[in-house]
């Protein structure tokens, strides 16, 4: 398979804070992928470069094989929602499905106009006047009727309720069942991207953290509980993601490829909540980044 | 592409043909009133000895719609400015929708282009249509008084509008997409506008061409007022004249001794506290005074129209060029 998107030491500085450094990607395609980190840690700046509405400040990006945004080409081939699923607000939903027409070649209207009948939507309201849901389901029928082969989404379900957020994610996964397109979708709520994804990408303090297959982070992350003591002595080959000592207890949580044999831990799996709040509280205790919320 | 500029700018465009629609009824009904108002007291005037009288009825005629329409062409250009111009960019970017447009199959450049060319000449097409029509309607009126040379209504007749509106909008476009909110760069835009008209009119649009320069002997009839003061000091005589040249743009106006010099020396005795007036300006008369007059003569009308239009389109296009570079390079 090839790479939907690869980016070598790629970084992005506003004035002098790097929103995002020293990224380096490679995500395969036919996956969905969930991106997820801390308010400000850098999700927005990355998906934007990856749709060309920025320009890196180091290194490179590539999506499907292209520079971002190289022409009309490139731009066909990938759909994107933006944060807060942005849409015209003095126009209706007909005018925007007419503006999807107009403005891409490779519109299929019978997919959107069957999108928008299935979801309810009156033709003839503007989308002004549509709820927070139904304006992010109008802009996701719009980046999917455009027949992408990658579907970008900068946190689409962040101003959702539960309800919608649900329908949201389930319409997406819907249409990459249909359509078989990769998707990278971004999220700072784990449990949204649980459900979802099958690579997970961890972006903490504008740093990628890690990046796998979710059942390969899960296979290889454990939690290990057990008498206090430094984590500096464990075996070379356990990296240690995130400490918590109690007077008398060591919480670890590490990384590792083999099997743990000290007897004296207590091995449990992780899942991925926790294991996406490990990175955020080491990440937070080697003192590089306060850690943010990671749930509402 | 087209669609959707159309699609967004449809409610202005037709609010803005319907505000055409009625100033043109407004015209057709009083313009050829005013015209025949012309023809039958102004034009006759010289016979009936009474041409003051006859100029100023006409100047009051209509005198409502009259300053009307000084007022809208005044406005008319920096309007453009603010509610084409500044939104054009900063509305979308306010509210986020440049991330939808600039994410279809269509690069910036092409996005930014058709907005502009298709706004932009919906601008110059309005500027000119309100010409248009304001120049038919008005051309009884530059016939008498100053005329239409005159830096007051210059820039309110012939192609000058166009330029101004094409201007304008640029000017707009770019506050919008550097300010990025649309009510600020609304503000920015008219104060630059308004500074930058001013400039031009008060500073630059007299030099555009060389104007004439012309030395002769004093015309005591355009003597309006004799006195002490002046250029030479204030025990010299000072004598103040109004050039009579019919549609010409007066820059400056200067009275000379023979020998060139604006000291004109003492006072004769006959301009003393007691002596008449006439006394006085028969006294100045035999002086051989010169009058050295620079101006710019009426049948330029149409030369300075097209320099100042072109510099101002030159601007325009020089700022959506600055838009376009900066929508490929800096914007997110």
């Amino acid at each position: 398979m090839t790479a939907v998107l690869k980016a070598q030491g790629l970084g992005k500085r506003y004035r002098r804070r790097w929103a995002l450094s020293d990224c380096t990607i490679d995500i395969p395609a036919g996956r969905v992928v969930g991106l997820v980190g801390p308010n400000g840690a850098g999700k927005t700046t990355l998906l934007h470069m990856a749709v060309g509405l920025l320009p890196p400040t180091t290194g490179t990006i590539e999506v499907l094989g292209d520079r971002p945004a190289a022409g009309p080409a490139q731009l066909s081939r990938v759909g994107f929602v933006a944060q807060d699923t942005p849409t015209y607000s003095g126009l209706t939903v007909a005018d925007h499905l007419r503006l999807g027409a107009h403005l891409n070649p490779g519109w299929d209207d019978a997919t959107a106009r069957d999108r928008i009948e299935r979801l309810g939507l009156d033709e003839r309201q503007r989308a002004g006047k549509l709820s927070g849901g139904q304006r992010a389901q109008l802009a996701l029928t719009l980046a999917l009727a455009k027949r992408p082969e990658l579907l970008i989404l900068d946190e689409p379900v962040a101003s959702l309720d539960p309800l919608a957020r649900r329908e949201f994610l389930q319409g997406l996964l819907e249409a990459v069942v249909d359509q078989g397109l990769s998707v990278v979708l971004s999220s700072h709520l784990v449990a949204d991207l649980e459900r979802t994804c099958d690579y997970l990408i961890i972006l903490i303090g504008s740093r990628v953290q890690i990046a796998g297959e979710v059942e390969h982070l899960l296979a290889t992350h454990r939690r290990l509980t057990g008498p206090r003591r430094d984590p500096a002595r464990l075996p070379g080959d356990q990296h240690v993601v995130s400490v918590s000592h109690t007077d008398r207890q060591t919480t670890l949580t590490v990384r590792t490829d083999g099997p743990i044999h000290d007897p004296a831990w207590i091995v449990s799996p992780i899942g991925l909540e926790d294991l996406v709040l490990a990175y955020m509280s080491g990440t937070a205790a080697t003192g590089r980044r306060p850690a943010l919320e990671v749930q509402r | 592409m087209m669609w959707l500029t159309w699609r967004q700018f449809r409610a202005q465009t037709v609010a803005a043909a319907g505000l055409l629609a009625v100033l043109a009824i407004a015209f057709a009904v009083t313009g050829p009133q005013l015209a025949h108002l012309y023809d039958t007291t102004v034009a006759t005037c010289a016979a009936q000895h009474d041409c003051q009288s006859a100029v100023s009825g006409l100047q009051s005629d209509d005198s409502f719609l009259q300053s009307l329409v000084r007022l809208l062409m005044l406005a008319a250009p920096a309007l453009i400015g603010i509610f084409w111009g500044a939104p054009l960019i900063s509305h979308e970017i306010e509210a986020g929708t440049h991330r939808l447009a600039w994410t279809q199959s269509v690069t910036r450049f092409r996005w930014l282009a058709v907005k502009l060319g298709l706004a932009g000449l919906a601008s110059m097409a309005v500027g000119g249509l309100l010409s248009l029509m304001v120049t038919w309607w008005s051309s009884p009126l530059d016939r008498v008084g100053a005329g239409r040379l005159d830096p007051s209504v210059f820039g309110e007749r012939g192609i000058v509008p166009v330029g101004y509106a094409a201007f304008a909008f640029a000017l707009g476009v770019t506050a919008g997409l550097l300010i990025r909110r649309t009510v600020p760069a609304m503000a920015v835009t008219i104060a630059v506008f308004a500074a930058v008209e001013t400039a031009f009119t008060l500073r630059v649009l007299f030099h555009l061409i060389p104007p004439v320069r012309v030395s002769s002997p004093l015309n005591m009839a355009w003597v309006t007022e004799t006195g002490r003061g002046g250029p030479g000091g204030p025990d010299q005589l000072f004598v103040g004249i109004q050039p009579n040249q019919p549609g010409a743009w007066i820059g400056s106006s200067e009275v000379t001794t023979a020998a060139g010099s604006t000291s004109l020396g003492r006072p004769p005795s006959a301009c003393g506290p007691n002596s008449t007036y006439s006394a006085c300006t028969a006294a100045i008369a035999r002086m051989h005074l010169r009058q050295v007059i620079v101006y710019q003569p009426g049948s330029r009308f149409w030369a300075l129209q097209w320099y100042e239009t072109a510099i101002y389109l030159a601007l325009a296009l020089a700022l959506a060029g600055f838009c376009v570079w900066w929508v490929r390079r800096r914007v997110s």
